[in-house]
């Protein structure tokens, strides 16, 4: 079975976020496998696993330092990397549109992906990936079984579940839930280094959206500490009842 | 036709969050001068939610009615939204940012070629320009986006707007939606699973949300009792380490790789309050605290706090809540 795990480089979830202008500051932010994306490569080494052949691309659009990303990937198994050498798109579909001509030229069965990025959280690519090369996709996937061409996935809606069935080719885009991602060996970071990264020039993807501004939520202030133990428990019910009127 | 509003229905039944997302649909074709029509796709008989559409200010609404769109169909309700869109030219098209809309809405803007704003929540205009405002980052920054060229395709966060009245004599109607049975390629099939009492968190009126320091899955049923004082509209929520450690589903989990939340009360309890979780719920209206580390960087954006034991303390506040509620 032959895979393409598209991933990003995004800020640690850890990390402050400061801004300058209508860009993030990202002057010592410490930059990571997008956490979705981690769901993703890793179904895609177990579906290879499971098949016994075939081979797991990753890819991305990026920059140069989303290379490092690459081999994060290739050092938790992947085959191959490519770097399609460019600007993401502030809204969804530049992006979509470059690594849809990527994929279009590459042998795959499926492609996966993290179900959003957790720096931009358009949520989008992944199925407009799947529109813009007609085939099916589920989103929000938390079970994926692949059996002879044949998917079922397993996707989070409100209050349940719902189940796609469709043949490949085809697009999913992974839920936390859906497996647990290894950590990369040593052996598995040594070997990174030597796996093939291609890297192809294809311009910044268009946007359809421009950032006016960005600025930071409005500040919260603290409040007041109603008191110590259960004793302050008649006090801040009186307060949720009287002054924040929540109760 | 300057704004098209996808409302969103279950089970035949119109989703609160549609009604938002018409108000929304309606204060911006007030803004631009233009009409406002509302479109619902959904099983026969659906065309009985013109009339809430109407009353929420559609000037026109749109039913597509079949079968085949009991549940949710992707390819079948893309399908449907390209047609209309391709024939109508809406300025705009709105849709909810639920877990079908966000499914829903990526698909429509790569059909139609259009930018999309998602989890927006505001859309208006400025200077004679159409912008959204959406969070990113997990809720740590906000970002002000403009659109370039048309239709501007958004997806509202629920609750972002209180559904409003503004009553029109809207016309229906009823389309014949074209189906090319082979792009029909997905078969989706609703888990029939028990029926949750409780709204998701992204829905809920009020959040309880325990972390770590409730010691193990088992405390749950106090914030369970906690949730059940407070009413039939209160979500139960999670900090990341407590999904991580196997207490509670990912679908509760609120933070930036879980959900982002913001209801009028918010129940923080045995939460430390991480970076990633803070941006996640700092949008609620009222925060209430309980932890019995007075360091803890959740008292910095709580507007009450308790420092104590939770196992005191949330049976305590069940009762006070239970009491409050039965003498009015």
């Amino acid at each position: 079975m032959n895979i393409i795990v598209c991933v990003k480089r995004v800020p640690d979830s850890e990390s402050r976020i400061t801004i300058a202008g209508d860009s993030v500051d990202t002057q010592g932010v410490k930059f990571v496998l997008n956490p979705y994306d981690e769901f993703a490569v890793e179904e895609a080494l177990k579906l290879k696993e499971a098949a016994g052949d075939g081979s797991v691309t990753v890819l991305t659009l990026g920059g140069d330092d989303a290379k490092e990303t690459l081999r994060t990937a290739l050092a938790m198994g992947a085959d191959q990397a490519v770097l399609l050498k460019g600007e993401p798109s502030v809204d969804g579909l530049g992006t979509a549109e470059k690594l849809a001509d990527a994929i279009r030229d590459r042998d795959h069965d499926l492609v996966l992906f993290g179900k959003q990025a957790i720096d931009d959280d358009n949520l989008q690519v992944p199925a407009m990936v799947a529109e813009l090369l007609d085939v099916p996709c589920a989103t929000v996937v938390v079970e994926l079984k692949v059996d002879g061409g044949q998917v079922t996935a397993k996707r989070e809606v409100e209050g349940g579940h719902e189940i796609y069935t469709f043949a490949t080719p085809a697009v999913i885009a992974a839920q936390k839930g859906l497996n647990d991602p290894r950590y990369a060996s040593l052996k598995g970071i040594m070997q990174a280094k030597k796996k093939p990264l291609e890297e192809i020039d294809v311009g910044d993807a268009e946007s359809k959206l421009e950032i006016i501004t960005m600025t930071p939520p409005p500040e919260r202030s603290a409040g007041e500490i109603v008191g110590e133990g259960s004793d302050a428990v008649p006090e801040l019910v009186r307060k949720l009842r009287e002054q924040a009127k929540a109760i | 036709m300057s704004v098209l509003v996808f409302a969103e229905q279950r089970g035949g039944e119109l989703r609160k969050a549609a009604l938002e997302a018409v108000t929304a649909g309606r204060q911006l074709a007030d803004a631009m001068g233009g009409d406002l029509a509302a479109i619902v796709i959904g099983p026969p008989g659906i065309a009985a939610a013109a009339d809430a559409l109407s009353r929420h200010g559609a000037d026109a609404v749109l039913v597509a009615a079949d079968d085949a769109f009991a549940s949710y169909a992707p390819e079948a309700f893309t399908g449907v939204l390209k047609s209309v869109i391709d024939g109508r030219s809406p300025k705009v098209v709105l849709f909810t940012a639920s877990a079908l809309g966000k499914d829903l809405a990526p698909r429509v803007a790569a059909q139609v070629k259009a930018g999309l704003a998602s989890d927006a929540t505001q859309i208006f205009m400025e200077e004679g320009r159409l912008v959204a405002l959406r969070p990113a980052y997990g809720g740590k920054v906000i970002q002000k986006v403009g659109f370039m060229g048309e239709p501007a395709i958004a997806s509202l966060r629920p609750r972002s707007y209180a559904a409003t009245e503004a009553p029109r004599d809207a016309q229906v109607e009823e389309l014949t939606p074209d189906l090319d049975p082979a792009a029909q390629r997905t078969r989706v099939e609703v888990e029939a699973g028990v029926q949750k009492e409780r709204p998701d968190v992204a829905e809920a009126e009020a959040i309880v949300a325990g972390g770590r320091g409730l010691g193990g899955p088992e405390a749950w049923q106090m914030l369970e009792e906690l949730a059940d004082a407070l009413g039939p509209n209160t979500g139960l929520g999670a900090s990341r380490a407590v999904v991580d450690a196997g207490w509670r589903p990912h679908s509760e989990q609120v933070g930036q790789t879980g959900k982002v939340v913001s209801p009028p009360l918010y129940f923080a309890i045995g939460i430390s309050g991480a970076i990633q979780h803070l941006a996640g719920m700092r949008t609620a209206g009222c925060i209430v605290a309980v932890n019995k580390d007075p360091e803890a960087p959740i008292f910095k954006v709580a507007d009450y706090g308790i420092v104590g034991d939770v196992a005191e303390v949330v049976p305590r506040l069940t009762e006070e809540i239970r009491k409050l509620r039965s003498g009015g």
